[in-house]
Order: structure tokens, then sequence, then C-alpha cells
């Protein structure tokens, strides 16, 4: 009985399992197929992928279809790739690398185009063929971003870049006579009348020799105001100054603007005068440089040291007018106000009211007011600095401390007023509210929330977001490590770009998009509406020189190719057009020099063509009525086939022609 | 009473035959007039226009004819027709600068002549320079017909060792309408000049029309 009932039960038992796992297998197997079938429907891919639904609206934020404009440019720096990246937004595409310190050859930046701006600045004997870039700015009219120039700085070796926005090409190289390093740019004053250029780690101006014993007394920090004249689209070295500052190793900087028009601030990291020496017992830099609880944000009055420098209160060093220090402190041209900690840069409100310094070893942001600062100036002070340049106090110029959380760096601004704070060592951006008038005083002076970010973000950009008008929606959080959010190619890790969406409100933020950048670490990105910028798609005439945006004297007409001796002296006058090149046999000897013109006939977009001779370094690109010169020495016989490196059209193999190198007899 | 009415009748219909052979009289002057003004205007508009699409061209190449030269579109930095030669030289077709060289040399002049021919018209109404007129308004099928025949001239005579030779075999473009040419799909069509020209050689016909009514009318009542 029992027995019957054991079998009966199990009989039932296998029967129920057997009946389940076919129901089962049958359940996942439709499940199978139905996913399959429906994998065109965005549900069952979501699924998937196990996508969330702010995935879906991160995703829904960004793409950008085929054939659709980015509504924002982002202009990166590269780093000490040398160069600037363009990067389309919300697509977060990158749309160009412009050439600037370091030659590029898809350019031919540096190979037979440029070479003569590269060579600016270059030490003696020394050829510089890299930078590191650090700070963009874009030009501004009325304090706002016009779409017409960029200038970037070179920290390594202290020289500013002067970029045409109609080309996006370099168009001039500046080298700082005075200091081999700078950090503080490029910031321009706001109808771009300077740029900015603050040096860094403080030396003997010029850069020349002095034993490091001697720091304070000749070891010295400088800012150099250089004059943009806009209409020639350069740099006036003639018309630029600098001003001596104490050696307290000035870091970043920023013009005022609106209610603080005509001032410009820099913070400082090294108030210490800490001269390093671990290898002595000394304490090392990073200690020496971060004993005191303050430094000193410098607040300098450059239209008052314009007039100076006008007038000729100036000594010449290397070349370029130099204001004292004891001018500068007699002029009341520069004052100081003790700021945290070792900040790493001071940011001017959209108004101008108001500039926050952040220090990045204390856990606040100070907010000064700029009329408190000027009230103070007026009240006068009786505390200097041991250099006797006058101090202000801070609790007379202070207007509100927020505690946002560890490594506090950089602010920026939207539209709804609200700040943003990168928090390098907490990985995070902070939103704080900015409690005055026109703000949100209804919020007062408050942290509002934080979103992590991946990892250890610098600088952070938001639309437009340094200027009198920041347009808000989207903030980019530029992260200096990666760690875990690629697969990995090996032990060298991309920055992370990370953009965020701030269009929403109190601690509502979101990630949205995460851009790898290889090439090297952009410090610092200005984002500017797409729709300022008017790029020309072809240049604007044929046999356009882009060094001096005209025509060319040497531009190479069609039936008036050829190639001509005078001496040792070859001319080669050469088109090209699809798919060939006029002439196409080059015939010259061993010793002589030549001078070779070439103009792309071309005035379609992006029939572009280049031009390159092997073994001779040089490459070309010529964009639609470029037209560039090369000179080069024939120094050996040999047969090269010259060929357009940029594939043109579909005889673009054929696009060759022969340069024939005889023997010297 | 027959009498009666028949009189009444031949005194209304009197009145109307003068002012309506006034009208006659004048209507021809000013239709030669207007036609010679739709001539002129024409001039300076396109007669007809070759839109060649191909995918890496957005938007497509343009290229209007004249009665005495060519162009591209209204964009003034990109030649188009230079960019058309460039690329018709991979299949080896000659520039279109040297198509009609003869009669776009002659087409100002002429059109000139002709507008001048029919203002002399209005004013001296002579009978063989109206006969003359209607030569003027052959002018717009004159125009299509030696387009069609140097459309075909040159897409009949490729050069055979052009690069693309294999690939395009000789061909002759349409005038009006869609076609296809390698990659491009090309689409023909008259433009405003031709509309013009049309509109007057409507207007010569017309007024030769109602000149010889009004001349045989003439006649008639003498």
């Amino acid at each position: 009985m029992f027995l019957q009932r054991l079998k009966a039960s199990r009989i039932a038992f296998v029967v129920v399992v057997l009946m389940a796992t076919v129901v089962v297998a049958v359940v996942q197997r439709s499940a199978t197929t139905s996913a399959q079938g429906d994998s065109s429907n965005w549900q069952t891919i979501a699924e998937q992928r196990g996508l969330t639904e702010a995935d879906i609206r991160a995703a829904m934020m960004t793409y950008t279809p085929s054939g659709v404009m980015d509504e924002y440019l982002m202009f990166a720096s590269g780093g000490h790739s040398g160069q600037v990246l363009v990067i389309g937004m919300p697509s977060m595409r990158l749309l160009r690398t412009i050439g600037v310190f370091t030659p590029e050859p898809w350019q031919g930046w540096g190979y037979g185009a440029g070479n003569d701006i590269l060579a600016v600045g270059n030490p003696e004997g020394r050829a510089l063929s890299w930078a590191d870039t650090h700070h963009p700015s874009l030009s501004e009219t009325n304090g706002d971003y016009d779409g017409q120039w960029l200038f970037i700085g070179d920290k390594a070796n202290g020289r500013v870049a002067v970029i045409d926005l109609r080309d996006f090409e370099t168009k001039q190289i500046v080298a700082n006579p005075l200091f081999n390093n700078d950090h503080g740019g490029t910031f321009v004053t706001p109808n771009s009348e300077y740029i900015i250029e603050g040096g860094q780690y403080s030396m003997p101006i010029g850069g020349g020799y002095d034993s490091i014993d001697n720091y304070a007394d000749t070891y010295r920090g400088i800012i150099t105001l250089w004059k943009f004249d806009r209409d020639a689209g350069r740099i006036d070295t003639e018309q630029s100054f600098a001003i001596e500052l104490p050696p307290y190793w000035q870091d970043l900087c920023d013009a005022g603007k609106l209610a603080s028009d005509g001032w410009l601030f820099c913070n400082s990291i090294n108030t210490e005068m800490a001269t390093g020496g671990i290898e002595l017992g000394n304490p090392p830099f990073e200690a020496g440089a971060s004993r005191n609880a303050t430094d000193y944000l410098h607040i300098i009055n450059w239209r008052a040291a314009e007039a100076v420098f006008q007038e000729g209160a100036t000594e010449t060093i290397n070349g370029m007018e130099v204001i004292s220090l004891d001018t500068a402190i007699e002029r009341d041209l520069l004052f100081f106000a003790p700021e945290p900690r070792s900040p790493h840069g001071v940011d001017v409100f959209p108004t101008g009211e108001f500039l926050v310094a952040a220090g990045k070893l204390d856990p606040h942001v100070t907010i000064y007011s700029f009329q408190r600062i000027l009230d103070a100036i007026a009240a006068g002070t009786t505390e200097t600095d041991v250099f006797g340049v006058p101090v202000l106090p801070l609790e007379s110029v202070m207007e509100a401390q927020v505690e946002l959380g560890l490594g506090p760096l950089h602010t920026q601004f939207d539209g709804q007023g609200y700040a943003y704070t990168s928090l390098f060592l907490d990985s995070a951006v902070a939103r704080w509210s900015i409690g005055a008038e026109g703000y949100r005083p209804q919020d007062g002076w408050t942290l509002q929330g934080k979103i992590p970010v991946q990892y250890n973000v610098g600088h952070i950009a938001t639309v437009e977001g340094d200027t009198v008008n920041p347009d808000g929606g989207f903030l980019v959080a530029l992260n200096k490590w990666s760690v875990d959010r690629f697969t990995s190619t090996g032990p060298l890790m991309p920055q992370n770009l990370q953009l965020i969406d701030i269009t929403q409100t109190a601690d509502q933020l979101q990630l949205l998009y995460d851009l790898p950048i290889t090439g090297a670490e952009p410090h610092y990105a200005q984002i500017i509406r797409a729709d300022k910028l008017q790029p020309w798609l072809v240049y604007p005439e044929v046999g356009w020189n882009p060094e001096t945006q005209s025509v060319d004297p040497n531009a190479v007409t069609p039936g008036t190719e050829g190639v001509t001796r005078d001496g040792n002296t070859v001319t080669v006058r050469m088109t090209a057009i699809r798919s060939h090149y006029t002439p196409e046999r080059v015939e010259i000897r061993e010793g002589d020099h030549v001078i070779w013109s070439i103009t792309n006939l071309e005035q379609s977009p992006d029939a572009t063509h280049g031009f390159a001779i092997p073994h001779h370094n040089i490459n070309l690109s010529l964009e639609p009525g470029e037209s560039q010169t090369v000179e080069f020495d024939a120094t050996g016989p040999g047969t090269f086939s010259y060929y357009c490196t940029e594939f043109c059209s579909a005889l673009h193999l054929e696009m060759t022609g022969y340069l024939i190198i005889q023997p010297a007899e | 009473m027959t009498t009666f009415q028949s009189t009444e009748t031949h005194l209304t219909n009197s009145a109307t035959t003068s002012s309506r052979s006034s009208i006659l009289r004048w209507l021809p002057s000013l239709l030669w007039i207007v036609a010679a003004a739709l001539l002129l205007v024409s001039i300076s508009n396109p007669y007809w226009g070759m839109v060649l699409e191909a995918p890496q061209y957005p938007g497509g190449l343009e290229m209007r004819a004249f009665i005495n030269h060519l162009t591209g579109d209204e964009d003034p930095r990109r030649d188009e027709v230079r960019e058309i030669d460039g690329l018709n030289h991979y299949i080896g077709m000659r520039p279109l600068a040297e198509a009609a060289q003869l009669e776009r040399a002659i087409a100002l002049p002429s059109v000139l002549l002709m507008a001048g021919l029919l203002v002399l018209t209005a004013v001296l109404r002579n009978k063989w320079l109206a006969r003359l007129t209607l030569a003027a308004a052959l002018f717009p099928v004159i125009f299509l017909a030696d387009l069609a025949f140097w459309l075909n001239h040159f897409g009949q005579n490729l050069d055979p060792y052009a690069p693309l030779s294999s690939a395009i075999q000789p061909f002759t473009p349409p005038i009006l309408g869609e076609g296809v040419i390698g990659q491009f799909r090309t689409i023909a069509r008259v433009e405003t000049g031709w509309y013009l020209a049309v509109a007057a050689s409507l207007c010569i016909v017309v007024a030769f029309a109602i000149y010889m009514i009004d001349q045989r009318r003439a006649r008639t009542e003498r």
C-alpha cells in the first residue's frame, strides 16, 4: 500500500516535472522567438542591452542622426598634443583637430605649411615641436563669444597662438620673451582688447640664470597682456606689455566684465615662496607650497596698467615693456586679498559683480564681492605682503562661502542662477545657488546637489558658461582619469569628457555621455553656440593663402604652370585638380634649391588635394582654392613620385607625378 | 417695315465695326511692342537648366543656359560649370564652353535685331515686315533644337580614351525631363527666359493674325 502510494506519487512527480520542463522550454522558446522577432522594437533592444529609462533618455538627448548638425561646438585644448580639439555637442563627435604648436600631417601643418609660424619662439638651436596647450579662449565682444578667433596658451614653453575661426587654422604664435612657462592663459578681456597670459613657475624675468638661493630677490612672477589687433587678426607685440609680480606662482586668471570691467584677477599657489629641494631634506614643493592657510588673490587694474604702459613708465626687458612691481604698487595697479589655501582658479560671475576662488585644499568656495573690493581699496589698508603689495582683509571683501566638498577647483555658470564647481577629490560636480539679486536670492548661497563623475575632474565647461550670457543646457566634466569606463587598450588610458544635462533644477543632474579623448588631456574647454560661427566651406577665391587670408601672389592659374630655372634655383608652378597635377614631370639637378608653388583649383566643398614628396618630409593639405609654396634643397639624386595624399576621386591613385633629381655633374 | 429693320441693323453694325476696327488696328502694334519687351527681358533670364544630383553633391549641381552663356547657381563661391566640366573630363566629354560657340556669339545681336524688327513693325505696320516677324516667333523652337543638337553631339562624341570610357558609353542627355549618367541623375527643364520667349512668340502670332484680319477687312471696306 505504502509502496503503491510511493509509486503513484513518484509517477505523479515525474509527470509533473516532465510537464513543467516542457512548459518552461516552450515558454522560453517562445520568449526567445518573440525577442528575436521583435529586435526592431526599441523596448526589446533596451531590454536586451540592459538599458534603463534614464539611459534611453540620455540617448535621446544626445543621439544626432546622420546629416543633423550639432547645436554647439566645444573647443577643447589638446593638452600636451599641442593642438586644439573641436567637438560637436550634444552628439560629442570629434569634428576637427586643429594643428597649433605641434606639426600635424593631415593638415600639412609643419610639413610645408605653417613652418614659419611654428618656428616662432624656437630657442636658439632647439626646434620646439610640441606644446602643452591648456586654456582655450574664444574672442569676445561685450563679454560674449563672437565666434571669430580662438587663442590658446602653451604652458610648457610660454607661448600663445591665434586661430582664425573662418578656416580653423593657426595664424600666429608669439613667444613670451620674459617667461618660458605659463598657466594663466589664455583669457580675454571683454572686447578681446588683450589676451591675458599669466606665467606660472617663477623665474628671473627673461628666463636667464640666477641661483635659486636668490629666489625672493630676483625670481619673479609675470603677467603679460598681449594686445590683439582685430583688424589685422594678429597679436601686436609692440602694443603688448607685462606686469612684474612677486614670485608666488600665479595660477589661473580671469578678466572682469560688466561691473568689474577693466580689472583682472589671478590666484596664486606658492605665497610661501617654497623653493623645493626634497633631496636636500627640504619640504617638497607639494608640502612647502601648501603650508599657509591662505594664498593671495591678485586683483589687477589692467585699464590703469594700460595707461601706465602708454605713458611709458615701463622698463624694456628682452624687447617687452614691463611695469615693475614697485610701479604697480605705487600706481595702485595691484592688490591682494587672502584666498583659501592653494586655489586652482578664479572665476568671474556673469554680471561681473562677484568672483569665486576655490581653495583646492579647502572644502569651500569663497565668493568675493567686487563692490566690496572697490570699497576696501578706497578705505585703504595698512597691511601689505613682504613686497609691499596692499592686502585687503578677507572679511571686508568676502561675500559668502559655500561648503561643497573635497578638492573644489573650477566654477562655471548657467542661465538659471546656479554655479557649478568641480570637486577633484570627490570626483563630482557640485551645483550651488547664487544667493544674490539677479541670480537665485530665494535659494541663498547653498549647495543644491552633486553628481559623481568618472574620475578626477579638472575643469568643467557649461555652454557659454564663462560669458556675460551663460546658455546653460549642458555641462561637460573634463575628467583626468577614466580607469574602468572604456574597453581597455593598454595601460595608457584616455581622458574622459562627460556630458551632463543641467536643464533641470535643484539636485537633478544627469550624466548623458562619455567621450574618451586620446591624444592628451584637454585641460579646459569652451562651448559656443554653433550659429555664432561662419566658417568658410571653401576658400573665398582660388589661389588663397591661408596664412595671409588673401590671394597669394605666387598662386598658379591654369595655363601658367611650368618649371623654370635661374641658376641653381628652380621654380615649379603647379596646379591640382581632379585627378591630376600639372606638370606631372619635374626634372631637376642635385644641389638645386626648389621653390614649389601649388594651387588647388577646386571650388567644391571637400575637394581637398594632398601633395606629398617622399623622403623630403613634405605633405601639404590643399583645401579647395588653397595655394601653398614650399622650399627645399635637392640634396641628393633620386626618383620620387609625388602624389595626392587625400583620397580625392576615383582616379586618386593616378594623381601623381615624378620628381627626378639628376646627380650633380 | 423690313427696310426700316434692315436700316436699324446696319446702323448698329456700323457703329460696332468702327470701334472694333480701331482696336484691331492698334492691337497688333501693342503686341509687337510687348513681344519685343519680352524678348529683351528674356536675355537676362536662363532659357534652360539642368540639375545634376549625386550622393556626394548634396543639393545637386546646377547649370543654367542663357542665350549667350552658361552659369552655375546663384552661389558665387563655386563655378559649377567648371565643376561639371571637371566631372565630364572623366567620361571624355569636351568642355561645355566649346559647344555652340557661333550660336552664343550671334545670339545677343539676333535678339536685339528681332526686338528692333518688332518695334519697327509696330511703328510702320508694313505687310512684309509683319510677315518677317513670324520668323522671330520661331526663336524658342530654334533655341531648343540647337540645344538638342549640341547635347547629342557632345554626348555621342566622347573621347574613347577617357578614364571612364568603358563604364559610360556615348549617350544623348535628355533635353527635358530626367536622365541618368553614371551616378548622376539629371533633371533638365526650360526656364523663365524660354517661357518669356514663348510668350513673345504667341504675341507675334496673335499680332500677325489680327493684323491680317484687319488688313483684309480694310481691303473689303475699300
